[in-house]
C-alpha cells in the first residue's frame, strides 16, 4: 500500500522551497513562548497545561494539520499535475494512503515533537503534562491529517474550510455549545491526554472509549472516502 | 515517377496583396492613470467575486453577511428595547469579529496576487503603460478598500440603527467616526500583511495558511502571554506584549486615541497610555509602509 515514489514527491511538495518555513515558524514560536513563560513565571503545572492546551493543541496542531493534510494533495489538484500521477498504474487508494502517511509524519514531526520540548521547557514534565499533550498531539495529527487530506480532494477551498473548522468550530463553537465539543478532534485527543495524567489537570468532555472509537472511525472513514473521491476526480477549470 | 521538374515556381501575374483594412489606432490613449484605475476596480470587484464565477462569490459574500448579521441583531435589539446606547462600541466590533476578517484576508489576498504570478500575467500588465508602483498601489488600494467595505458596513448599520433608536446624534456620530478611523487603519494593516504573505507564496493553499498563521497565531500567542503576564502581576508588560500581533496593535491605538475600552486582560491598569499608544501607532504606520516597500521590492522581478 505504501509507494516510495509517491511519498518522495509528496515530501518534496510539502517541504520544498519556502514552504518549510511556515512549518518551522510555528513550533519555533511555541518553544519561544514556553521559554518566555518559564522565565516570567517559573515552573507551574497548571500554567504548563494551559499553554500546551491553549496554544499547542488548540491552535498549532490543527494549523500544521491543515497545511500538511491539504498541502499533500491540494496544490497538485489545483494546478492539474495530479493527472500525471493518476495516469500511472498506481491504485488510487494507494496514492491516498501514501500521502496520508506522509502528511501524518510531517504533522507529527512539526507538532508533537515541539509540544514535547515545550512541555519539558515549561515544567520538566511535571505530572506527565508534557507526555500527555504529546500523546494528544500525536493522536490528533493522525485524525487531522486524514480529515484535511479528504478536504483537499473534495474542495478547492480546502485550506479555508479546514481553517474554519479548526479555528471557528473547535475553539468558538466548542466553547459556546456543549454538543460541539463531542464532535471535535481536539476533545477526542484530550480524552487520551486525560488518561495519561490521570488527575484533574486536563479534562475532556468525551469519555475515552467514545473518543478512541470516533478517532478510528474518522481516520478510516476519511481515508476510504478520499480514495473513492480520487477515483472519480474531475479537474475543475481555473475560475 | 516523373523526373520533369514542375517548372519554376513563378507567381502568376495577377497575384496581389489585398488591403484587408488594418488601421492604426487613432482614438484617445488613456494612459497610466486609467490603467491603474482599471486594475484597481477589477481587483476590488474580484475581492468580492464580482466578474468571476458563481462559486468564487460564495465565500466573500458569506463572510460579508457574517460580518453584518451581528450588527443587524444588535440594532434590532436596541430599537425594540428602546435602549439609550448600543450594546457594543463601534471600535470593539472589528476586534470581536477579527476571525472573520482574518479568514476574508486569507482567502482573498492570494486570489488577488497569486493568480497573476502563477499564470504569468504579471509581465502582460507591465507591457501596458503602468509602472511597478502603479501595480502595487492598485492591488494594495483594492485590498484595503475591500477590507474597509467589509469592516465599515456593519458600523454603518450600527450608526443608522442608533439613529433609528433615537440615540444622541452627536455622540453616536463622533463614536462612529472614531470607529471608521480604527477600521481604516485595520484595513490598511491587514491588507498589507495579507498581500505581502500572498505575493511571497505563489501557491494559493500555502498563501492562505501563511496569512492565517501571521494574523491568528500571533494573536493567540499574544493573548496567551498577556494572560500569563497579568496572572503573574506583571500588568505593566501587558500593553507592550500587544505590539506583537496586528489586532492587538490596532486595539492599542484605539485604546490610546479613539476612546475604546481596552481588550487587554487587566482592564484599565493595563490600558495603553498615550506614550505606549504613540509607539503602537508608529509600529502600525511602519508596518503599513513596510508592506508597501516589501511589495515594491517583490515586483522588481516578475517571476516566482
Amino acid at each position: 500500500m505504501y509507494n516510495p515514489t509517491v511519498a518522495r514527491l509528496t515530501y518534496r511538495a510539502l517541504l520544498g522551497r519556502r514552504r518549510a518555513l511556515i512549518l518551522f515558524a510555528l513550533p519555533a514560536l511555541l518553544i519561544l513562548i514556553a521559554a518566555a513563560v518559564r522565565a516570567f513565571n517559573g515552573a507551574d503545572d497548571q500554567v504548563a497545561a494551559d499553554v500546551l492546551g491553549g496554544f499547542a493543541l488548540a491552535t498549532m496542531v490543527p494549523l500544521i494539520g491543515v497545511i500538511a493534510g491539504t498541502g499533500a494533495i491540494g496544490p497538485e489538484i489545483d494546478d492539474g499535475s495530479i493527472v500525471y500521477l493518476l495516469s500511472k498504474p498506481v491504485k488510487r487508494p494507494e496514492i491516498i494512503f501514501t500521502k496520508l502517511i506522509v502528511a501524518i509524519a510531517v504533522t507529527m514531526v512539526f507538532s508533537a515533537v515541539p509540544t514535547l520540548i515545550a512541555g519539558f521547557v515549561l515544567n520538566g514534565n511535571g505530572q506527565q503534562v508534557a507526555v500527555a499533550y504529546t500523546v494528544a498531539a500525536l493522536v490528533a495529527s493522525i485524525a487531522y491529517s486524514a480529515l484535511f487530506l479528504l478536504l483537499g480532494t473534495v474542495s478547492r477551498h480546502a485550506v479555508v474550510i479546514g481553517l474554519v473548522y479548526a479555528l471557528v468550530w473547535e475553539t468558538l463553537f466548542g466553547s459556546l455549545i456543549e454538543g460541539a465539543r463531542t464532535l471535535s478532534v481536539q476533545q477526542w485527543a484530550l480524552a487520551l491526554a486525560e488518561k495519561v495524567t490521570g488527575d484533574s489537570l486536563i479534562s475532556s468532555d468525551v469519555s475515552l472509549p467514545t473518543a478512541v472509537t470516533l478517532l478510528a472511525a474518522v481516520t478510516v472513514g476519511a481515508t476510504w472516502f478520499a480514495g473513492r473521491k480520487l477515483r472519480t476526480l474531475t479537474l475543475a477549470g481555473e475560475e | 515517377m516523373s523526373t520533369q521538374a514542375p517548372g519554376p515556381v513563378q507567381a502568376p501575374e495577377d497575384s496581389r496583396i489585398h488591403n484587408i483594412g488594418y488601421r492604426s489606432y487613432d482614438g484617445p490613449r488613456l494612459g497610466r492613470a486609467a490603467a491603474r484605475q482599471a486594475l484597481f476596480s477589477q481587483s476590488l470587484r474580484g475581492a468580492y467575486g464580482l466578474g468571476r464565477s458563481a462559486k468564487s462569490k460564495v465565500l466573500p459574500m458569506l463572510l460579508f453577511a457574517v460580518m453584518c448579521v451581528p450588527a443587524l441583531i444588535i440594532v434590532a435589539v436596541a430599537v425594540v428595547t428602546k435602549a439609550s446606547k448600543l450594546s457594543i462600541e463601534y471600535t470593539q466590533y472589528a476586534v470581536f469579529l477579527q476571525m472573520v476578517i482574518a479568514i476574508y484576508v486569507a482567502s482573498q489576498a492570494p486570489q488577488s496576487v497569486s493568480r497573476d504570478l502563477r499564470f504569468r500575467t504579471v509581465p502582460l500588465y507591465f507591457a501596458r503603460p503602468i509602472e511597478r508602483a502603479d501595480y502595487v498601489l492598485a492591488k494594495y488600494g483594492a485590498m484595503a478598500s475591500a477590507l474597509f467595505l467589509l469592516t465599515a458596513s456593519p458600523l454603518l448599520i450600527l450608526w443608522i440603527g442608533s439613529l433609528l433608536a433615537k440615540m444622541d446624534f452627536w455622540e453616536q456620530t463622533q463614536m462612529f467616526g472614531q470607529g471608521l478611523v480604527s477600521v481604516a487603519l485595520l484595513s490598511l494593516l491587514f491588507g498589507g500583511i495579507g498581500l505581502v504573505m500572498a505575493a511571497l507564496t505563489p501557491r494559493r493553499g500555502f498563501g492562505v495558511a501563511a496569512v492565517i498563521a501571521v494574523l491568528v497565531i500571533s494573536y493567540g500567542a499574544v493573548t496567551t502571554l498577556q494572560g500569563i503576564a497579568y496572572g503573574t502581576e506583571n500588568v505593566g508588560a501587558v500593553k507592550w506584549i500587544g505590539l506583537f500581533s496586528p489586532i492587538t496593535l490596532i486595539g492599542g491605538v484605539q485604546d490610546a486615541f479613539l476612546g475604546a475600552p481596552t481588550q487587554a486582560p487587566g482592564g484599565e491598569a493595563a490600558a495603553t497610555g498615550t506614550a505606549a499608544g504613540v509607539v503602537h501607532l508608529l509600529v502600525v504606520l511602519a508596518l503599513i509602509a513596510g508592506s508597501y516597500a516589501v511589495l515594491m521590492r517583490r515586483y522588481r522581478k516578475v517571476g516566482l
